[in-house]
């Protein structure tokens, strides 16, 4: 195999990797921390280094906007954003994923204002667990790199055909150098063909688009928006398949980490992970029988790996950089909630962590075990609270 | 096939399906559609049928400038060749809407914007938009104890468009079909993005008998209200001259919307025809 390792920073690896994936149209608007992504995209347009059209922009909401006409038309989309981008295109993703658009775009994690933050957490893409997209998160840059053709593959799938996310957080991944491999061209070529939809805007057979439903077919459109969606789920182990034969890197919805014997299982997604992983190592030295199950896949949602993965444990922690105010965090709920029904059923409880960028360090992962470990953590909390400054 | 069928559920004597149907004469069967949410998407498209016979889509209220950019940019890109329209109403095109039309206009997109302009929001039950005239009254500018009904003037959406120095800005009428045909066809062939406003009355909001649509498209044109001209690459090239200007009241009598008026608010009548009489001065119309 012919991939070359390069130390890349993680927003010029996501940027040669859409080159790579042929995209047509390009549209963005620039937020940090996602500018890197762009500026390298619109150099390399600039330099004559991809056939993509860059569309400049006037706002995140016409960004996506522009996507929906493009991918209608028949052209491979991409497009970048994070945070308050995100939430302005809020109405727009639904009319993406309704209208069975199989846009890619980076979602760089950030957190939402107020107060103003520009710093990572997931706060953003959680928010729009509904509006019908995959949502795809990366723990470091090869795989931000790798899951982008990934997602065009599942996304234009005849029976997906839905708008996919590709999740990494801001700048812990955006601006941080990693070896990365950058896959060849001509692997990428064989991996991921021409987009060639069967329905688009073309004078020759006109077709009408984004009609209106009243309420004896609304539901209809919904359900298969649900269908596809499931079926996402083994499409994605497919092409994952796929992918390995091509590239080498094996991927799946979940990763387990020294999972088989753990009685604590720590649940996340992202570059956290990451520490988790460091955290776990040096748990496991002390003879602590602990594991983590890494979602990649959080929209198909695997349910059935989790379960699996879970089952056996003694407690399941659940960390993740979101909460639904007055609740509590949005991947913790959506565990519970199908292990409700289940006849093996650890106690789960969940953390937030590292709001708004603040860092969570191995020390933290470890106190955090430790603490559970005493049954002294509550069924949802904030992790380093200043309690001094409330 | 006939480019906008018979059997769209518009109400009768509306003047938008006579807009579309002239623009779709002008812009042929290459033609590629965008509409934004409103009285011609909800009267077109109800799910299975469709009264379009060309490729038609709708993406949301306020973003068709920015789908039609993204058409016209996959063309591109694809190599291929199709005329690409938005047929927008006034509240998609100069209120909520402004923003990406603003967008598209800068970058420069190859794309016919037409608004056909009922002056308020009709889809959702006569809400007054920036295009509503002053002194009609909509249902939330509404005529009251207090009110006279909309206290500003119509927002000048062709001089918007004009100032961003696009090569081609008109207004027309669906009282003068041949006009809007011809401007269309212009249109298409210049490259670059044009804006068209069409007047087209709307008999349920302004509150008149479907019988006098084209009267009153021609009234607001022959009372100076409604302005008929060209703007090629920032210069007025054409108008359409009146021979002999008609009082405002001629046109204002005939509508609901503006009933109010000629109880309590005479006065305002008066400052309306000042309205007309300036734009008589500034486009030149008398003669
Ligand atoms: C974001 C958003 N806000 C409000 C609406 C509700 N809405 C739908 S159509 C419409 C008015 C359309 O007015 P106009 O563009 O003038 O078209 P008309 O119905 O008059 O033909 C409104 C307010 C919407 N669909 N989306
Ligand atoms: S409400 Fe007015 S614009 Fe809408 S269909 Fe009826 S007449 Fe036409
Ligand atoms: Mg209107």
């Amino acid at each position: 195999m012919m991939n070359e390792m390069q130390i890349l920073e993680g927003s010029k690896a996501v940027a040669l990797t859409v080159r790579s994936c042929r995209v047509d149209v390009i549209s963005a608007y620039p937020i940090t921390p996602q500018t890197h992504i762009v500026e390298d995209l619109a150099q390399m347009v600039a330099d004559g280094e991809t056939d993509a059209e860059y569309i400049k922009v006037e706002s995140e909401f016409s960004a996506l906007s522009a996507l929906v006409g493009a991918s209608a038309a028949g052209a491979r989309t991409y497009s970048s954003t994070t945070s308050q981008g995100l939430a302005l295109m809020f109405e727009v993703l639904f009319n993406a994923s309704g209208m069975r658009l199989p846009i890619v775009m980076t979602t760089v994690n950030r957190s939402l204002s107020a107060p103003l933050s520009i710093w990572n957490d997931q706060q953003d893409s959680i928010s729009v667990r509904d509006a019908g997209w995959i949502q795809l998160y990366a723990e470091n840059n090869q795989e931000t790199s790798d899951l982008l053709p990934i997602a065009y593959k599942v996304a234009e799938d005849k029976d997906i055909l839905l708008p996919a996310m590709c999740c990494m957080d801001g700048f812990v991944l955006t601006h941080t150098f990693e070896p990365v491999e950058i896959p060849e061209q001509s692997l990428v070529d064989e991996f991921l063909p021409s987009y060639q939809p069967k329905y688009v805007l073309d004078p020759k057979n006109p077709l009408t688009f984004g009609a209106y439903a009243d309420p004896s077919i609304y539901m209809e459109f919904r359900y298969q928006q649900h269908d596809a969606m499931l079926k996402a789920y083994e499409k994605f182990e497919e092409v994952a398949k796929e992918f390995e034969k091509v590239f080498g890197r094996k991927y799946d919805l979940v990763e387990e980490y020294k999972i088989e014997d753990a009685e604590i299982v720590l649940i996340s997604m992202g570059s956290i992970v990451g520490t988790m992983k460091d955290a776990v190592d040096e748990l496991r030295k002390g003879g602590e029988k602990v594991g983590i199950l890494k979602i990649i896949s959080y929209r198909p949602f695997p349910a059935e790996k989790i379960y699996e993965a879970i089952k056996d444990a003694k407690v399941v922690v659940v960390l993740e950089k979101d909460v639904s105010v007055g609740m509590e965090g949005g991947l913790l709920s959506d565990i519970k909630s199908f292990m409700y029904n289940r006849e093996d059923r650890p106690p789960i409880v969940g953390f937030s962590v590292g709001l708004g960028g603040r860092d969570v360090t191995i020390g933290d992962i470890k106190g955090l075990v430790s603490k559970v470990k005493r049954a002294e953590a509550e069924e949802f909390e904030f992790l380093n609270l200043r309690r001094e400054v409330l | 096939m006939s480019l906008f069928a018979q059997g769209h559920t518009a109400c009768g004597g509306c003047g938008m399906p006579i807009a579309v149907k002239l623009v779709l004469g002008g812009s042929g069967e290459n033609s590629i559609v965008v509409s934004p949410t409103g009285c011609l998407e909800v009267t077109s498209t109800r799910y299975p049928q469709s009264a379009w016979g060309v490729p038609w889509i709708h993406s949301l209220f306020e973003n068709a400038a920015a789908v039609a950019s993204g058409i016209e940019t996959a063309l591109k890109v694809k190599g291929k060749k199709a005329n690409v329209l938005v047929i927008g109403g006034d509240g998609a095109t100069v209120d909520i809407g402004i923003r990406a039309l603003s967008g598209m206009f800068e970058r420069g997109h190859n794309v016919t914007y037409v608004c056909y302009d009922n002056e308020a929001y009709m889809n959702t039950g006569v809400q007054r938009s920036g295009s509503t005239p002053y002194g009609a009254s909509a249902t939330t500018s509404p005529a009251g104890k207090l009110s006279f009904g909309e206290d500003k003037p119509k927002k000048d959406t062709p001089a918007i468009a004009a100032a961003h120095g696009i090569p081609y800005v008109a207004t027309a009428s669906v009282g003068y079909p041949k006009d809007i045909v011809k401007k269309v066809k212009k249109a298409q062939e210049i490259v670059g993005p044009k804006y068209i406003q069409i007047l087209a009355p709307c008999p349920t909001g302004w509150r008149f008998d479907g019988s006098k649509t084209i009267k009153l498209a021609k009234l607001a044109v022959e009372t100076a209200l409604f302005p008929v001209y060209e703007i090629e690459n920032g210069e007025i090239t054409k108008v359409k001259k009146i021979k002999e200007r008609k009082p405002v009241e001629e046109y204002l009598k005939l509508q609901g919307r503006f009933k109010h008026l000629f109880k309590e608010n005479k006065d305002q009548i008066e400052v309306i025809q000042k309205m007309a009489d300036a734009n008589a001065e500034k486009f030149g119309l008398d003669g």
